[in-house]
């Protein structure tokens, strides 16, 4: 027993966070195995990123022809570019979390909560849509 | 407790071992690093070593991390970045998916135990988090050499908080302020070591949040994690209790870093073969440190990482100045 006590919109998002969490993981490393064994080609040969990881991530992406936001998702077929899905799966546990513990504050009746969480989901999707990126320099 | 010595050599030796590979990489410079500063020429090492010795070194730095009472995040900014040929840009991304990891896998827990407050951490996150893009954005904008003499003084200031910040264990909060008591912001949980229940509530909220922002802001700027200036503010400020305040604290690197991950993933500074050996070193340190922790004394341990970021901190500040 808890010595503890967390409200039922707690539990609720810890138990979606764990379970999203080790799922985000256990394919992160699979497929960090198929891509550093050479299962799928990468887009980027692994001896050519050595010598592009001491520039910029801007002049990475130009050298390496690679675009930034999304557009990893149209070129899936390669090995380095599969190890996004996880990545992004890590970055958008939260957003999930989030959406999921709406209801339950809905049900308690506590809609400040509710407002914080739609705003903090406005935030992280700003965030992840792509269209906030830097660099350049 | 008769095996704390053994165990405190052992734990000094690995600091010892790190602190003189840092040195050797620093002293190799020109050839093995090859790249020491970035848009320089590529490693004469091949790409697997890189992958191999950032595995090793992350693994001791989750080890070091645990014992000194930091966030994996704070640690591997700056030795990374100021040791190793990486650009900053994949370095901040890395150290923020570092920080983000280990605060995704104890979270939960955190959670359940309620020694995490949700109610706590949704409005300091919407803060921190909105913080963060704008600190990333920039981060990402300003010249390098820039942000790295930025990082290196936050990293000696970061030493400066360690060193002088107190802990209160449960501070005194006569009075719920107007915003917390809106917010809910208040609870209780049981003490184990005194089996009694404690009540807490919290003050200056909105002064709190205020320092969210700028927490935010160089959370997103170094990739670094924001435990350092979290628990202090939870805690010495807004007068939440200690455990409370930490596992919070913890919890909301979730929420923070993820914002500021996105801005850097979009941004082309996702590098696989720097992150997930980081992650995954990092990782299996934190479980390899938690059962040296019981045995060793945490106050030496702390003022060894302290010697550590210092080092780091200097070594940032120097690379930036292009020392």
């Amino acid at each position: 027993m808890s010595p503890l006590k967390a409200s039922e919109a707690q539990l609720f998002y810890a138990k979606v966070l764990n379970r999203l969490t080790l799922f985000s993981f256990a394919t992160l490393i699979v497929f960090f195995l198929i891509y550093i064994l050479g299962i799928i080609s990468p887009h980027v040969p692994l001896n050519q990123v050595s010598q592009l990881w001491t520039q910029s991530s801007h002049n990475y992406m130009q050298a390496a022809g690679i675009q930034p936001g999304w557009a990893w998702v149209g070129h899936l077929g390669y090995g380095d570019m599969i190890i996004y899905i996880p990545i992004a799966l890590l970055a958008g546990v939260t957003i999930v979390c989030y959406i999921g513990v709406i209801p339950k504050f809905l049900k308690s009746q506590e809609y400040i909560l509710v407002v914080i969480a739609v705003l903090e989901i406005l935030v992280l999707s700003a965030a992840a849509s792509g269209f906030l990126k830097g660099g350049g320099h | 407790m008769g095996n704390s010595p053994k165990y405190l050599k052992k734990a000094s030796l690995l600091f010892l071992l790190l602190a003189l590979f840092l040195l050797y990489l620093w002293m190799m410079g020109g050839s093995a690093l090859g790249a020491a500063n970035p848009g320089g020429e590529g490693s004469s090492l091949p790409w697997w070593a890189w992958v191999l010795i950032l595995l090793v070194m992350t693994f001791v730095m989750g080890i070091v991390a645990v014992l000194g009472g930091v966030g994996g995040g704070v640690i591997f900014v700056p030795i990374v970045s100021g040791f190793f040929p990486f650009h900053l840009d994949f370095v901040r991304c890395a150290g923020l998916l570092v920080a983000l990891s280990g605060a995704l896998s104890a979270g939960p827990g955190l959670l359940r135990a309620g020694m995490a407050d949700l109610r706590l951490a949704l409005p300091t996150a919407l803060i921190a988090s909105s913080a963060s893009i704008v600190g990333a954005l920039v981060g990402l904008a300003l010249p390098t050499h820039i942000v790295q003499i930025s990082l290196g003084l936050t990293i000696l200031g970061i030493v400066v908080i360690m060193l002088l910040a107190k802990k209160s264990e449960y501070p005194v909060v006569k009075e719920i302020d107007g915003v917390a008591r809106m917010l809910g912001i208040h609870g209780t949980y049981m003490d184990i070591s005194t089996r009694e229940d404690v009540e807490w509530k919290v003050h200056r909220t909105p002064i709190g949040l205020i320092l969210f922002v700028a927490i935010g802001v160089m959370a997103g700027m170094f990739g670094l994690g924001a435990g350092w200036a979290n628990v202090p503010v939870l805690n010495l400020l807004m007068g939440a209790p200690l455990k409370v305040s930490v596992a919070t604290s913890k919890f909301l690197l979730s929420i923070t870093d993820t914002s500021a991950a996105w801005i850097y993933i979009n941004s082309g500074a996702m590098l696989p073969l720097i992150v997930v050996p980081s992650l995954i070193g990092i990782m299996l340190g934190s479980w390899v440190g938690v059962p040296i922790l019981t045995r060793t004394k945490p106050t030496v341990i702390r003022y060894i990482v302290i010697g550590l970021l210092t080092f780091s901190g200097l070594r940032a500040f120097l690379k930036g100045l292009g020392i």
